[in-house]
């Protein structure tokens, strides 16, 4: 009976703790939204093999354990107002990669595709619609299929939109939109809007910030059309170690530059 | 061939910022297709490095790798402005201390063994900058070119030019050609320029000359794929069109519309220099960052 109290009175401090420190982190997101906050983040998710190296953990646990990260960071950046997120989840140059390793990735996605359809939790709390962007004919039926069903159950959200690079690289995506673009009747005539209408990525407006995790800086083609006025960011930290003072960190730095950016954008226009 | 091309960008050497680099030591039924696209892509991207025989005969400098030396190197250069302003100079004071680094970049590549070196001179979106600024870069263009071809002659450099050139004077159009045309034997290094150049007009461009052929029958839709595409840009000039390194100055981390499909691999490197302070110190810590970088080439 004691220990039950007990027990009962340590979640009461836990949830009290936690919803202080959810408390405090709104207030500090309020203070950053005074200044200009990014619509869309794009993410590189580098760094999950070397995480899981780096503390021991089992093959593929370094990719579990960025899901998580991702999940957390997700939930930041839509509470301050982040419009789109991106996020390079396996581009078509992985294929290169061993086939048990390549195999625990697309198992992974197929477990938490399959986890969003069931629960739609952080999905629908935030109206948030996912989409997935890249050449999806490379992927297998189920997780296909499953990708397939996600963007339609969530095809009604409209708040904020969650964009999921898979079987995606930039140079692909470029020559399917030339493919597309030459299928349509246009006298043999294309411009720059043809091309970027078919561009999986048509659906979001180009990235303010482009983050490449684990400190490399190279964009792996990944959205080299898109970010050719993206601010880029390459911090140390490997995905699965990044938080909530990355995130804050990379919009000072946005809202630092974002002045000369809009200037340039307007005299474009 | 080797193409070299230089952009001039100044940045305040005091700022000699740069990203992080850290050193580190990186039955399922894969439809074929998936399998095939991704060696195409290796294909595409190639591996610099393994033709490590470029660089016999040259010297590298101490302290770097002669096998990991790149092959290509692009150059953004930017902060020639800001270095003027800072000494309270006129812009076009920038730009020539500019063009005087571009010369001394051209030196260290011939030396070095590095094989193309691209430079953006002119964005299209710079014409937006003050039409006093736009005419002094034209006219130092023409200097430029004019004075320095004979040098490009005897270094055995061969130019050419990526971009719009159908929009600058006719004067300089044909000086452009001229220096095409008289450097276009030479093999040490080659240097683009690249002059009202844009990389998303550099895709659609290509993209267009693909549309034309598809209405002339030449080629079928379903026959576009990234190595056609590839053929079609003005990068084409080269047969190493991917650059293995990317260079920016002044600070600016963006790639500002430059070589965007070939930049897929490229490691990119941002220093605070502004451009005419960039020398051969700082060309050699961009080349150590270079070396110490893993590329896996999503492997």
């Amino acid at each position: 009976m004691e220990s039950k109290s007990k027990s009962n009175s340590n979640s009461i401090v836990v949830r009290l703790f936690g919803s202080w420190v959810s408390y405090m982190r709104r207030c500090l997101f309020r203070v950053i939204s005074v200044g200009p906050v990014p619509s869309h983040l794009a993410f590189i998710l580098d760094g999950n093999r070397r995480y899981a190296r780096k503390w021991g953990l089992g093959e593929g646990m370094g990719h579990r354990a960025g899901f998580l990260s991702l999940m957390t960071l997700m939930k930041y950046c839509y509470e301050l107002g982040v419009k789109y997120i991106t996020i390079y989840a396996f581009s078509i140059d992985n294929f290169k990669r061993k086939p048990d390793e390549v195999q625990g990735v697309m198992d992974l996605m197929l477990e938490k595709i399959e986890g969003l359809l069931k629960e739609e939790r952080i999905v629908n709390q935030y109206g948030v619609r996912v989409e997935f962007v890249g050449n999806l004919k490379l992927l297998s039926d189920p997780v296909r299929n499953a990708a397939e069903k996600a963007m339609r159950v969530t095809a009604h959200n409209s708040r904020a939109i969650l964009l999921i690079a898979v079987a995606y690289t930039s140079t692909d995506e470029i020559a399917h939109a030339a493919h597309q673009s030459c299928l349509d009747k246009n006298e043999g005539v294309i411009r720059l809007a043809d091309v970027e209408r078919h561009m999986y990525m048509g659906v979001a407006p180009d990235p303010d910030i482009l983050v490449r995790t684990s400190g490399e800086t190279r964009l792996s083609n990944f959205l080299l059309w898109q970010t050719s006025s993206s601010l880029l960011s390459s911090p140390k930290a490997l995905w699965p170690e990044m938080g909530l003072r990355h995130l804050v960190w990379l919009v000072l730095n946005f809202q630092r530059v974002q002045p000369y950016l809009e200037t340039k954008k307007k005299k474009l226009l | 061939m080797v193409s070299l091309q230089f952009r001039i960008c100044f940045i305040p050497s005091h700022l000699k910022l740069q990203l992080p680099v850290p050193r580190r030591s990186l039955d399922l039924k894969l439809p074929p297709r998936a399998l095939s696209s991704a060696i195409k892509a290796a294909t595409v991207n190639g591996h610099p490095g393994e033709d490590a025989g470029f660089l016999r005969g040259t010297a590298v400098p101490a302290g770097l790798r002669r096998e990991s030396m790149p092959r290509h190197v692009a150059v953004i250069m930017d902060g020639n402005r800001r270095w003027a302003r800072m000494r309270g100079l006129p812009v076009g004071s920038g730009y020539e201390a500019g063009v005087r680094a571009l010369r001394r970049m051209v030196e260290l590549c011939c030396k070095w063994g590095i094989r193309v070196l691209t430079v953006f001179a002119f964005s299209s979106d710079n014409w937006f900058r003050p039409k006093v600024e736009v005419d002094v870069l034209m006219a130092l263009f023409d200097r430029g070119l004019r004075e320095e071809l004979q040098y490009l002659v005897s270094a055995d450099v061969r130019i050419s030019i990526i971009g719009d050139s159908t929009k600058l004077f006719n004067s300089l159009q044909a000086l452009l050609a001229n220096a095409m045309e008289t450097t276009s034997k030479n093999s040490k290094l080659h240097l683009i320029v690249a002059v009202n150049y844009s990389g998303r007009s550099d895709v659609v461009q290509a993209c267009q000359k693909l549309a034309v052929k598809v209405k002339d029958g030449v080629i079928e839709p379903e026959d576009i794929n990234e190595l056609v595409v590839e053929r079609e840009l003005g990068t084409n000039c080269t047969d190493f069109p991917h650059p293995d390194l990317l260079i920016r100055t002044s600070g600016e981390l963006r790639v500002s519309n430059f070589l965007l499909w070939q930049l897929a691999h490229t490691e990119l490197y941002f220093t605070n220099s502004l451009w005419p302070d960039f020398g051969e110190d700082e060309f050699l810590l961009a080349l150590s960052s270079f070396q110490e970088r893993q590329r896996r080439y999503g492997c």
